[in-house]
């Protein structure tokens, strides 16, 4: 059925490039062809789904820096099917909105554009939808820390009585994470050691 | 019986009892104490078993959630404080009618937890003043009951008439 499908796919859509993949059925699409693309997957493919929409950060030093992943889902065929779409521009990546297409592309949409600051160009509502809409950063990037950069709470009144802002949270010599690789008997979670948020120098 | 209590004597008083304002406030005050439940995370899902039968917050006559802070006068914050939802607390804490009291259930609520990120308040206490920690994570019901007896002995030692004076602008007497 995959492979059926595959020759079928690679047939139709010329501009489709494999991807390794290690589960399902996974192509490379340029973001010029992702409105065609969609929509004949769910007019003519049968891929009724659009069950994720995340992004993907490389890391400022590669190009390009950003991609956007889709997984469809057939109900009929019982098949995933994985399209990642590299973002042209590493300063200001955007990518064209499947929201029109899949209205479930909408809030992954913007999600995807609040925490990696990447615009879908055709999307009806583009505003963040976790942070408050003042917030400056897009806390999924490589660059930003997991502990947070200082930065004034959006309410000034709230502000006055109790002088609160965002602050870097305190890492306590953490965060506690698996290395990816090795067995999981080896690879327990372990401490990163990012305590250079607090205020007093940890000494050892 | 110490000799500190007041005790009714129906032969020599009659209809009359003899005690102190400040103790008639509290005992008022500690034994209606209306909760609003702040629930943020899944510290609110033990909240609600407290509430629930088995653990029977009612027993301690607190089994009045009004989720409309005019009515409340126990703030119980269980759950993550997000930065973005920390205005809304302090907010909601503003409309509360005074007196009003903060509980704090939880790590979460009380220094951040374990969510140690960008997105998070690290305690509540940083916009609100709290009147009793629950730690846990979450906190068992029982635990949660704990520290709302906590607050009625609390309750019990306010000196709420001259608090009433002051916030009235009387001077005190005593
Ligand atoms: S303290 Fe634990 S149970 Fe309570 S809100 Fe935080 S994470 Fe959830």
């Amino acid at each position: 059925m995959d492979e059926e499908l595959a020759q079928r796919l690679v047939e139709r859509f010329a501009f489709l490039s494999k991807r390794t993949s290690k589960d399902c059925l996974s192509y490379f699409c340029p973001p010029e062809n992702l409105v065609e693309l969609a929509t004949s997957l769910r007019d003519r493919e049968g891929f009724e789904m659009l069950v994720d929409l995340t992004a993907l950060d490389w890391g400022q030093e590669n190009s390009p820096r950003f991609t956007t992943l889709y997984h469809f889902y057939s109900l009929a065929l019982k098949i995933y099917l994985r399209i990642a779409c590299d973002c042209p521009c590493n300063d200001k990546p955007d990518v064209p909105s499947l929201a029109a297409i899949y209205p479930a592309a909408d809030w992954h949409e913007r999600e995807v554009f609040d925490m990696f600051g990447i615009t879908f160009a055709g999307h009806p509502n583009l505003k963040r939808i976790l942070m408050w809409d003042e917030y400056p950063y897009h806390p999924l990037r490589k660059e930003f820390p997991l502990a947070g950069i200082e930065t004034p709470l959006p309410a000034p009144d709230v502000v006055e009585v109790t002088n609160v802002s965002v602050k870097p949270a305190p890492m306590m010599g953490g965060p506690f994470v698996s290395p990816a690789e090795g067995n999981v008997s080896e690879s327990e979670p372990r401490a990163k050691d990012e305590s250079w948020t607090e205020e007093v120098e940890k000494t050892l | 019986m110490s000799t500190k209590e007041i005790v009714y004597d129906s032969k020599v008083e009659g209809e009359i009892v003899v005690t102190r304002a400040d103790a008639v406030v509290n005992w008022i005050r500690q034994h209606s104490v209306w909760p609003m439940p702040m629930g943020l995370a899944c510290c609110a899902i033990e909240l609600m078993a407290t509430a629930a039968p088995k653990f029977d917050i009612s027993r301690f006559g607190m089994e009045v959630m009004r989720f409309s802070p005019r009515q409340a006068d126990c703030m119980i914050v269980a759950g993550t404080v997000t930065y973005k939802m920390a205005e809304v607390v302090r907010r909601i804490y503003d409309q509360m009618g005074d007196p009003k009291w903060v509980v704090a259930m939880g790590a979460c609520a009380s220094t951040g937890g374990m969510y140690r990120s960008y997105a998070v308040l690290q305690g509540v206490d940083n916009i609100i003043p709290v009147d009793v920690y629950v730690s846990g994570c979450p906190p068992r019901p029982e635990a949660l009951l704990d520290a709302m007896i906590k607050l009625q002995d609390k309750i019990g030692r306010e000196p709420s008439v001259r608090n009433l004076r002051k916030s009235q602008g009387i001077a005190s007497v005593a």
